[in-house]
């Protein structure tokens, strides 16, 4: 098959050249998908803004020897000028896309695409704050990749909960029984918005107050940078400000 | 694989940006097969440059002097300031004839993936230059791409408690390309229709 359609998310681009770019792209079928786009920075480009980060396209591709070549874009959710236009979306899409592109390979994962276009187009529509978003969404690409954490039964002997030590490289939370002597202690609040972000209980997430938002984001981000390969950089850039 | 100094000369034109492996073997190949080209001098240019040029302590647009011809020239205005990422976007808005005031050259645009933060940018610079009230009005001509257009809305979140005027380029500019390729019209445009951030 030279040719093929797909819809895809764009993950992230580079330069190429003069005026192309590679596009990293999660596709709904194909997996992930590296191509080039062809004149793209010319301030002309039929492209445009359509093959830019975030957005979603309906893409055509011609298949090439090392990189596949795009030859149609037509835009299918174009979440990326309503992201940019507040910071902590824009931070907070920013380290989706780089753990999409850590958590997917060339294999088709219909669950990751799903997930990440659903959780772009939440920010893009700030149906809840960025920083709860970026976190369920962590936790859920996670668990959907095989390292879905506990918060409620012991993740080592499965002893029913709460349990309140956490322990990340244990996946989750343990029984006292098991903790590592001076294993951090989470609060009850805390793991409740963490199930929550999870399960995604909405209702229940957006009613945690600031304190243990951030507190759970600390664990979110570390659950993160334990199972990610060499971790995320835009993880320490995002703006975890709400904004009213 | 080549043996060794022909595959290091390759390896480092690839570390070059915009130059895939390919490219670098290409252009490797043409030093060492053309009699014609001049290594030495080329050698020499690229030891000038790195030696001579430097960022202007005001600006930060590239000049051989503490301050480039921009900032030294008394007939700029030091009421207006054009916000960009790069010095080419510099001379791309030059072209246009349109803008008698200063720069502010970012070294780039607010890019997370990539490990770049708002602290990684001439920001603070920026904001040590409105702090004496002589300039009036931020111009925000950061590329109208993603990165761009996030960069100026950290930016505008940034002025928008001090006493100026914020302005953005106008849309008329493709979305999703680099400033310096616009033409000389379109940019001159955009300049004249610039609008006024708002919140
Ligand atoms: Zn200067």
């Amino acid at each position: 098959m030279p040719l093929y359609r797909d819809e895809a998310v764009v993950l992230r681009t580079h330069k190429l050249g003069e005026a192309d770019r590679i596009v990293t792209m999660l596709t709904r079928e194909h997996g992930k998908v590296r191509a080039v786009a062809k004149g793209v920075r010319r301030t002309a480009s039929k492209f445009g803004a359509r093959l830019e980060p975030f957005m979603v396209a309906d893409v055509q591709l011609y298949e090439g020897r090392s990189l596949d070549i795009i030859t149609q874009a037509e835009s299918v959710g174009s979440y990326g000028a309503d992201i940019t236009t507040d910071y902590g979306s824009y931070t907070a899409a920013s380290a989706m896309v780089e753990a999409a592109d850590k958590l997917t390979e060339a294999e088709a994962s219909l669950q990751q695409y799903l997930l990440l276009v659903g959780a772009l187009r939440s920010l893009a529509r700030r149906e809840h704050g960025a920083s709860l978003t970026l976190d369920s969404y962590l936790l859920r690409a996670l668990s959907i990749a095989g390292w879905a954490p506990s918060f409620n039964d012991c993740s080592v002997t499965g002893a029913p909960g709460p349990h309140s030590a956490f322990v990340v490289q244990l996946g989750g939370v343990v029984a006292d029984a098991v903790a590592p002597p001076g294993a951090p202690r989470l609060d009850s609040n805390t793991l409740l918005l963490l199930s929550s972000l999870l399960t995604g209980d909405w209702a229940a997430a957006d009613d945690a107050d600031e304190r243990t938002r951030s507190q759970a984001s600390g664990v979110v981000a570390a659950y993160t940078q334990f199972h990610l390969d060499r971790g995320l950089r835009s993880l320490e850039h995002v703006d975890r400000r709400t904004t009213a | 694989m080549y043996d060794g100094i022909v595959q290091e000369l390759i390896d480092e034109l690839g570390r070059l940006p915009g130059i895939g492996p390919k490219s670098a073997q290409r252009i490797a190949f043409h030093i060492l097969q053309t009699e014609t080209f001049d290594v030495t001098h080329l050698a020499e240019v690229l030891m000038t440059v790195k030696e001579k040029v430097r960022f202007c302590d005001v600006c930060g647009n590239v000049t051989e002097q503490e301050l480039c011809n921009i900032c030294r020239d008394p007939r700029r205005s030091a009421a207006t300031i054009c916000v960009v990422e790069e010095a080419k976007d510099v001379v791309a808005i030059e072209r246009t004839r349109e803008f008698k005031g200063l720069y502010q050259v970012l070294g780039g645009a607010i890019s997370p993936i990539d490990g770049i933060g708002p602290d990684d940018l001439r920001i603070r610079q920026l904001m040590q230059r409105l702090a004496d009230g002589t300039v009036t009005e931020v111009i925000i001509a950061t590329d109208p791409n993603l990165e761009g257009e996030a960069t100026a809305t950290y930016l505008s979140r940034m002025l928008m408690h001090l006493d100026l005027r914020v302005t953005r380029l106008a849309s008329g500019l493709p979305v999703g390309g680099d400033l310096e390729y616009a033409d000389e019209v379109t940019l001159g445009r955009a300049f004249e229709g610039r609008r006024l951030v708002e919140n």
